[in-house]
């Protein structure tokens, strides 16, 4: 009896994690093995492609499009911070003063979601034409030079980003917000700190998990999208994922394709990682 | 002599790969009273007239998609389902003559043309037997258009002649550029006097650096697929590369096409057939059906691009001759337009893609790729 409910107790755990164990090795371990083949391969698409370890592709990649990769992760850094300025204050409105409505405030910062990504970054520019709605008006009212232009510029490409990405740094720090709760800070008041204290040596660190979370959920993906950079973007704008696109479907170039993602998904890595650190991800993450 | 190189290499990799024989391809292969076409913006009716006088003269039912933005990217598309030898859900495409059609051949992608079902072509086509696809084998050319500049009159005083202008720093922050290495690269060359059809790997670096200097002098406002006839019709772009037609047929009132004195670019775009097509023989009879005079003219009236056909000429000028008001002076307009139908000595101005062996068509997207790429 006993020997009956302790084995498939003890295999319990097993059971539960096999079912994304093998989700992650089919669709992220094989692809991402093929995918480091195909890197070293050399050959073009009409004659086959063959293994030959072929490292100078990752050279080639770099050679040519290195400063495309410094811009892409220059572009996501500045739209990470822009979106930390942007979420930070509003999940703090909304766990500390949203009250009973905290739900539906919530609902709000996601419903423009609901609507496609591309489409959303496409009505951008129908907006933000040079004689469109928003400017024309200020351009007739003298308020801004006739020259002037948003669309095509690299400050519309990261504002682009930060708002595409927003609310995926608004709902981790809102949740650590909402973790912290209002008796902390009360308690420290009660302590003599002042505002700005209390905020600074409580609320703030007792956040920082919630602000790990965002900027490594926006901060990944920003650098490597390209419909921003694509739609909104100019000729100095094109970030990586636009190449690593071209390459593998305009140009059938797979291993270039293939050793210029590797690249990126290294060089992501390894931030991240240094982020970890420096930020003390075991602090973060509640370990001891 | 190159043409005939290209074309055994492309008859070796078929055998090769084991896919089946071009003489046996259309036998068994029936007519299905369907078949889905895949082709660009623009270039049909907006109520699908062509599509609905097809029908009703073949019962051929056509479902119609305009799914192609670019060559490449709809290369990439296709490319493995057809390398896979399966349907890619359309019968009929249409794609440029270039570096991707080249590919599509050689790897035995598309579907050999039975010329005993195209009369109307043999009969009607004036433009046969293209250096890209030596006797028509795969291809019949849908429509030509003309590569030249586009320019919204509101901001560009004076007339647009040269591909200059297209540098000129006064324009900072106002051209549009096309993003299509071929494209890129023949405008490249035409500014250095360089005949994109002779130049060489030399002239290509030439006329890369005479690009990154236009681009990093900030005189580049975007490189474009489609959307640029928009970023003129509005003024935020003031010169534009621009296709002919598009500039007549999406183009705003204030817009105007040119074809510079240093001259354009000629591409043509073509009817084929992906080799796993599952209504071939009706996408046969839509293509032999286009090179029908009175079928062609019906649609060139509208896109206003060159017509494979000489014949529909003298019906559209007819057809002007019979309409009333604003329809008889467009039609007018389009009858007469150099444009449209180019007299012998305009299109010695015109040059087509220089076509690109195998070994040197990566040195040229090499070459001019990046440009459009910011790097």
């Amino acid at each position: 009896m006993a020997r009956r409910s302790r084995t498939p107790g003890r295999a319990a755990p097993y059971w539960l994690v096999l079912p994304a164990g093998l989700w992650l090795a089919a669709f992220f371990l094989v692809p991402l093995a093929s995918m480091a083949s195909l890197s070293l391969q050399s050959g073009d698409l009409v004659d086959g492609f063959e293994q030959t370890f072929r490292w100078q592709n990752y050279r080639d990649g770099l050679d040519v499009y290195g400063p495309v990769l410094g811009r892409s992760l220059g572009y996501g850094l500045a739209a990470t911070l822009l979106c930390a300025l942007l979420a930070y204050p509003a999940a703090y409105w909304i766990a500390f003063h949203g009250g009973r409505r905290r739900q539906w405030y919530l609902f709000l910062i996601v419903s423009p979601y609901f609507v496609s990504f591309v489409l959303r970054t496409i009505a951008w520019r129908q907006l933000l034409t040079d004689e469109g709605p928003l400017l024309g008006p200020l351009k007739d009212a003298g308020l801004l030079d006739a020259g002037f232009r948003v669309l095509d510029t690299s400050g519309a490409v990261i504002a682009g980003l930060a708002y595409n990405f927003l609310p995926f740094m608004v709902l981790p720090v809102y949740v650590a917000l909402a973790r912290v709760g209002r008796e902390l800070p009360e308690a420290a008041r009660d302590l003599y700190a002042s505002r700005t204290q209390a905020f600074l040596r409580v609320v703030l660190p007792l956040s920082a998990p919630g602000v790990f979370a965002g900027v490594v959920l926006t901060f990944v993906p920003m650098s490597a999208d390209y419909v921003n950079a694509e739609v909104l973007g100019g000729p100095g704008d094109t970030m990586i994922g636009s190449v690593v696109r071209a390459e593998y479907f305009d140009n059938s170039a797979y291993p270039a394709a293939s050793a210029l993602s590797f690249t990126l998904m290294a060089v992501l890595l390894l931030a991240v990682l240094g982020y970890a650190r420096a930020f003390g991800a075991r602090r973060v993450l509640g370990e001891p | 002599m190159a043409a005939g190189a290209g074309l055994l290499a492309g008859a070796c990799g078929i055998e090769g790969r084991g896919t089946p024989d071009d003489a046996r391809y259309w036998e068994g292969k029936r007519r299905n009273g369907r078949l889905s076409w895949a082709n660009w913006p623009g270039y049909m009716q907006e109520d699908r007239a062509t599509l609905k006088a097809f029908e009703q003269d073949t019962g051929i039912r056509v479902e119609y998609k305009e799914v192609i933005e670019e060559n490449g990217p709809w290369f990439g598309r296709i490319q493995a389902p057809l390398a896979a030898g399966q349907p890619i859900g359309f019968d009929l495409m249409v794609m440029t003559n270039g570096v991707h059609l080249e590919k599509a051949r050689r790897l035995g992608y598309l579907a050999p043309l039975d010329h005993g079902r195209l009369p109307n072509f043999a009969a009607n086509s004036g433009l046969k037997n293209p250096t890209y696809d030596p006797g028509n084998k795969y291809t019949v050319p849908f429509v030509s258009g003309i590569t030249g500049i586009a320019y919204n009159k509101r901001h560009v005083k004076g007339p647009v002649t040269s591909i200059e202008q297209l540098f000129d720093p006064r324009y900072k922050g106002r051209v549009g550029m096309m993003a299509d290495p071929q494209e890129l690269g023949n405008l490249g060359l035409l500014a250095l006097g360089v005949d994109p059809e002779k130049s060489t790997p030399d002239d290509w670096r030439r006329a890369a650096a005479r690009l990154r200097a236009q681009r990093d002098g900030g005189i580049v406002r975007k490189y474009y697929t489609q959307d640029y006839i928009d970023a003129v019709s509005k003024g935020e772009v003031w010169l534009t590369m621009a296709w002919s037609g598009d500039a007549f047929t999406m183009a705003g009132p204030d817009v105007a096409f040119v074809v510079p004195e240093e001259g354009g670019t000629l591409w043509t775009d073509n009817l084929c057939i992906p080799r796993t097509a599952r209504n071939p023989v009706d996408a046969l009879a839509l293509m032999d059906w286009l090179y029908e005079p009175r079928n062609n003219a019906l649609l060139t009236e509208y896109i206003n691009y060159i017509s494979p056909v000489p014949a529909t000429k003298a019906l559209v000028a007819a057809d002007a001759a019979g309409a009333a008001g604003r329809e008889r002076k467009d039609l007018q307009r389009l009858a007469r337009s150099p444009l449209v139908f180019p007299e012998p000595h305009e299109l010695e101005r015109l040059s087509y893609f220089r076509r690109l062996d195998q070994d040197e068509e990566p040195v040229f997207q090499r070459t001019f790729e990046p440009i459009a790429r910011g790097a």
